[in-house]
């Protein structure tokens, strides 16, 4: 198999101490960046939804109007990936603990915002995107997973396609099982072709399973309590820091990513 | 405009729902037109509605080995697997290709949240899960397909995709593209979703569901009946496989409308049914059977009813099959895809259960009673929440467009 090859028109990122791929790149210069304000402000969605949205929505739709604001592409026309573990763990946790005590009593709306692809249906209503969208899960691979989805469809459809990653922290018992400590997401607009907006080239190459690449701290930390910020290596590159990366993309698969600025 | 797309081989198939185990129960049920729903006997404080209940999936038991994935999803996707001979057909695919070359795709809503569920019905004296619930790998979407990976022991990419009701019809396209790309050589697709509190509980709050058995297309309709399945296929090349059934296309598209609402004038069904044409180089006069999405809601068979009736002339047959396994949610796709095939190999048009008093909105193309006819072409839809559509185009062997 030959690699993927693909383009990085934009990147997106949030987390309770990175509000944007810039503040990455801050920090991996040495600098402290501010941290963002307790709650993403998702700008792409329309006041009254935002007001109301589950968490899990307000993350995704931060980071992905993020990376296309960055790729200057027109949202409507991006084929969507949206990968993340666990979905809304505050909703999961609201559910079972509503369903184990007065289940006739459940939240129609907290029902409905509880699927997998809540996140990327928001974005499409919000963006009028009628392109192919789609909501994975892949455990601790979610990045790597979607990720490899995403390159699929980019090459297979030669389209641009926008992929998102997002867990928000575990909540209630659940929490203490999926181990997630504080929120991540991060978006990347990927392109078939080089062009004006393009930031980096990726070759990507399915290898047997690796371990994932080292990080320094304080990424280790941060990737150790989200499985979302498994992508931390690969933002880490796209912010300069090293051209090789290995990601899971399954329990058995590994990813390898080669990047080069062009 | 889509290039016409190469097709892939079917070369094993299954599902397993509440009108049986394996393709055989599904062809028999079909032929008698005899339902599998139930009045609602699930959970501790049963609604008051109809489901489709998979007899014995509760007492299936997983090899030891396999042990820390027990729950009733994993379970139900282990019956599943032992129909038709899939197991086999996988093992022979595995000899040929190598373990990693087969990926493991496959749809699901929501997973094993019931086992979730469990967890919070019996937290221990300290608010955390019981130990025996202490098994992170079930309490996460990814469930389904770790599991299945497992004990099929494929080790290619495995991914879960879960857009609710299109979920294991949108595998299909993961396939294909992965296939295309050379990433891999075949693929696991399908998909298992079954009962839980979550579904039942939550589709009640939105007053989705029916007291009655379902009855889609019918003027009375008045919601769905809540099933669960399993349904597994095994895609490889054609050229390898040239009699075994094909897939000819897939569409998907967004409503971009409302979260648990259809586009009023099915803009995304109608965009997936036209991707899934062109990716067949197929004409809609072509097409001599859909199965659709008919949930039996108000919203989805009247916006799908006048799909079908702008979209295809009246040779083309028409019917929702949920009046007999109930709406399988994420695992929809795959069961229906099973049934679609199933119409191609025995030239039966399954006719709409349910469906007594049609809906005036209905054209000629809807089968109210089962049809014998051959079968070359046939489509199945599947919509999920989110306003996320999916179409898949099949076909049988040897047939070109």
């Amino acid at each position: 198999m030959s690699a993927l090859r693909i383009y990085v028109e934009g990147v997106g990122l949030w987390s309770p101490h990175l509000a944007d791929f810039a503040a990455l790149q801050s920090l991996l210069g040495g600098a402290m960046p501010v941290p963002p304000p307790g709650r993403p402000a998702a700008a792409t969605l329309p006041p009254n939804e935002r007001r109301r949205a589950p968490e899990s929505v307000l993350l995704a739709i931060e980071v992905a109007g993020q990376a296309v604001a960055m790729s200057g592409r027109d949202a409507a026309t991006l084929a969507c990936v949206f990968a993340s573990s666990h979905g809304d763990q505050p909703i999961t946790d609201y559910m079972c603990a509503t369903l184990a005590q007065a289940p006739a009593e459940l939240s129609p709306i907290r029902f409905h915002n509880s699927v997998h692809n809540a996140p990327v249906g928001y974005w499409t209503i919000a963006t009028g995107c009628h392109a192919p969208s789609t909501a994975v899960a892949a455990q601790h691979a979610s990045f790597g997973a979607g990720l490899l989805e995403a390159a699929s469809q980019v090459l297979a459809e030669q389209r641009a396609v926008l992929l998102v990653c997002i867990d928000t922290a575990g909540s209630g018992p659940l929490g203490e099982v999926t181990g997630c400590r504080e929120p991540f997401g991060c978006a990347l607009v990927l392109a078939p072709e080089h062009g004006d907006a393009t930031l980096a080239r990726l070759d990507l190459q399915l290898t047997p399973a690796c371990p994932d690449s080292p990080l320094e701290e304080p990424l280790a930390g941060w990737r150790a309590g989200n499985p979302s910020a498994a992508s931390l290596p690969l933002m880490a590159m796209l912010a300069g820091v090293r051209r090789r990366c290995q990601l899971a993309a399954a329990a058995t698969l590994g990813l390898q990513i080669d990047m080069d600025h062009v | 405009m889509l290039d016409v797309m190469t097709p892939l081989a079917i070369t094993a198939h299954t599902a397993t729902s509440a009108i049986g185990r394996g393709r055989a129960a599904h062809l028999d049920a079909l032929r008698d037109a005899r339902s599998g729903l139930r009045p609602n006997d699930f959970s501790s404080a049963p609604l008051a509605c109809w489901i489709g209940r998979v007899d014995g999936a509760e007492d299936i038991v997983l090899p030891n080995a396999l042990g820390v994935w027990a729950c009733r999803n994993n379970q139900l996707a282990w019956l599943g697997l032992h129909q038709d001979g899939f197991l086999e057909h996988v093992q022979a695919a595995c000899a040929r290709y190598g373990a990693a070359r087969i990926a493991v795709l496959l749809g699901t809503s929501t997973a094993s949240i019931g086992a979730t569920e469990e967890a919070y019905r019996r937290l221990d004296a300290d608010g955390g899960f019981a130990d025996d619930m202490l098994r992170p790998a079930i309490h996460t979407p990814h469930s389904l397909a770790a599991f299945v990976a497992t004990a099929l022991g494929l080790e290619g990419p495995c991914l879960t995709v879960s857009t609710a009701c299109s979920s294991s019809a949108k595998v299909f396209a993961n396939a294909e593209r992965m296939i295309r790309l050379g990433l891999i050589d075949a693929a696991v697709v399908g998909g298992v979703d079954t009962l839980c509190d979550s579904v039942l509980f939550g589709f009640n709050a939105l007053e989705l569901v029916s007291p009655t058995p379902c009855r889609p297309f019918d003027a009375a309709r008045d919601g769905i009946s809540i099933g669960e399945a399993a349904g597994f296929a095994l895609l490889e090349r054609i050229d390898g496989a040239p009699d075994a059934p094909q897939l000819l296309g897939y569409g998907e598209a967004s409503d971009a409308h409302h979260m648990s609402t259809p586009h009023p004038d099915g803009l995304g069904a109608e965009l997936a049914l036209r991707d899934a044409l062109a990716r067949a180089g197929l004409d809609a006069s072509q097409v001599d059977y859909i199965n659709l999405h008919g949930t039996a809601s108000q919203k989805n068979d009247e916006v799908e009813a006048a799909l079908v009736g702008r979209a295809f002339p009246a040779r083309t047959r028409a019917s929702s099959t949920k009046g007999f396994t109930g709406h399988t949610l994420g695992a929809a796709g795959i069961v229906e895809a099973t049934i679609a095939l199933l119409a191609i190999e025995h030239g039966l048009i399954p006719g709409n259960l349910g469906g007594d008093t049609p809906d005036p909105v209905c054209g000629a193309s809807f089968a109210w009673r089962n049809e014998q006819q051959r079968v070359d072409v046939a489509l199945s839809n599947s919509f999920g929440f989110g306003g996320n559509n999916a179409c898949l185009a099949f076909a049988r062997a040897g047939f070109a467009a």
